[in-house]
């Protein structure tokens, strides 16, 4: 393990991160940095996104921006946090239900932004493809103008185009200083999003081989 | 009260009824002959040995026997709410809960009885006391049992929906707020349903008795429209306690959802 990094730093901080199932990891993200993490399945990426978001019983320390999650609520550190998983539930019928009334003009920017064909975002969940769900989860996350995101796998189901649109969208988070995580098959992903790259084996992880130069 | 008294005569031509059901089983190839012939067997016994056991706790007038009774039933009703669900929990958490719900449902609604309706002397005399809670045991079994199963079946059912909820920074208590409602609700509901039959599609149980034991219809169907209230009372407290402390032992300090602690 590396010298531990100065908890007062500006970004996203874990150490020691312990489950029963996985770790222990640390792991830092500076603020406007990305980390791209592959592996295979079942390796554990997904844990290790949760373990961040504390949804799975774990121990160790994590801080953003030098705020400590234990000084704070479950809720309060996740609305900080925001996770999506990869095949996020919907909880309502309609789309539009799914996001508080003052976010909704913001929603339906970035749906626009995101390639979705007009009136998808009233339409009920049940008519939408996969891969427009997919960007309407992460639209979830996204105007809740987070500090941090932890995304697992936000562009699996996209072409090219909507796979770029969010791309897009993510590089200007980045800009603007935003800690972004995430899950993701696409070898040019970690590349396009200057991102440093990660691989989870067994459970493992490491910097891959062609790190990206971050931030 | 002039009751006909039933004579073991009378009895035993009412149980050529399970020997015909015996019969067509056979004849029909049902396969049913052994448990119909086993179940009345069952069914004999056991309200025989209830009987002798209520007359001898009904002489005795000791409060501590009318507890000890009340006390046994309630913890089979506890435990039959406990282990029915097709998801359970761990360990004695299930008992637990279910213990608290049928405990204080069951006592709030008989003391209410006792102490404001029937008010016999003493008030926790075994007559009343044990069948009170005996009736009352049965609703809240029901609906104890009906909120917990569909708690822990929807809730396991929506987890993705629930965990995406969380990831995005909602209380625990806002991502399952509609669950609880439905398992609430799915508890009343046998109630509800009981109450808008009675006297119309159904002629309720304890009336119909009471009548064929001799009593005035009206005043067996007063007996009946108390019994209802408590037994809609008993069965609102039992569905609410139960599904909402099992709420609690679904998530932590943390507010996470733990099926872990499921089975």
């Amino acid at each position: 393990m590396s010298e531990p990094p100065d908890t007062a730093q500006a970004g996203l901080l874990a150490r020691h991160l312990k489950s029963a199932l996985a770790g222990p990891f640390d792991f830092a993200v500076p603020a406007g940095g990305c980390a791209v993490i592959s592996g295979p399945s079942g390796s554990g990426k997904s844990l290790f996104l949760r373990m961040i978001a504390d949804l799975d019983p774990n121990t160790g320390e994590v801080r953003l921006n030098g705020t400590e999650r234990q000084s704070m609520g479950g809720p309060a550190w996740r609305q900080m946090v925001p996770y999506v998983p990869a095949e996020a539930g919907w909880w309502l019928d309609d789309v539009a239900a799914h996001f508080a009334p003052d976010k909704r003009d913001a929603a339906r920017q970035l749906a626009a932004d995101f390639g979705l064909v007009e009136g998808q975002f009233d339409a009920p969940v049940a008519r939408l493809s996969t891969g427009e769900r997919q960007r309407l989860a992460v639209i979830r996350a996204l105007v809740l103008d987070a500090p941090a995101l932890l995304l697992d796998e936000p562009t699996s189901a996209l072409d090219q185009d909507a796979a770029g649109r969010v791309e897009a969208a993510l590089k200007a988070r980045l800009q603007k200083g935003c800690v972004i995580v995430m899950v993701s098959h696409d070898a040019g992903q970690a590349a396009r999003l200057r991102a440093d790259h990660y691989l989870m084996v067994e459970r493992k992880l490491a910097r891959a081989a062609h790190t990206g130069v971050g931030k | 009260m002039n009751a006909i008294s039933l004579s073991p005569t009378d009895l035993a031509i009412a149980a050529s009824l399970i020997a015909f059901d015996a019969l067509l089983s056979v004849l029909l190839k049902l396969n049913l002959h052994r448990q119909v012939l086993w179940a009345a067997a069952r069914m004999v016994v056991q309200l025989i040995a209830i009987g002798y056991l209520l007359r001898l706790v009904f002489a005795l007038h000791n409060p501590a026997a009318t507890v000890a009774v009340v006390l046994a039933m309630a913890m089979v009703a506890a435990r039959e709410i406990a282990v029915r669900p097709e998801r359970r929990f761990k360990g004695a958490d299930g008992l637990i809960l279910s213990s608290s719900g049928v405990a204080i449902a069951t006592f709030a609604t008989v003391a209410l009885a006792l102490l404001t309706a029937l008010r016999p002397h003493p008030w926790y005399e075994a007559r009343y006391a044990i069948s009170l809670a005996g009736i009352v045991l049965g609703s809240v079994l029901n609906s104890g049992s009906l909120a917990l199963d569909n708690l822990l079946t929807s809730v396991t059912r929506e987890r993705p929906s629930i965990e995406a909820q969380l990831g995005l920074g909602a209380s625990f208590h806002d991502a399952t707020r509609t669950l609880v409602r439905q398992a609430i609700r799915r508890g009343i509901m046998p109630t509800v349903n009981q109450m808008s039959a009675a006297g119309v599609i159904t002629l309720p149980g304890i009336m119909t008795g009471q009548i064929l034991a001799g009593l005035d219809p009206l005043e067996a169907v007063k007996y009946q429209i108390l019994l209802m209230f408590l037994l809609a009372g008993a069965s609102g407290l039992s569905a609410a306690i139960i599904a909402y402390l099992a709420l609690g032992r679904l998530t932590d300090d943390r507010q996470r959802l733990r099926l872990d602690r499921l089975r």
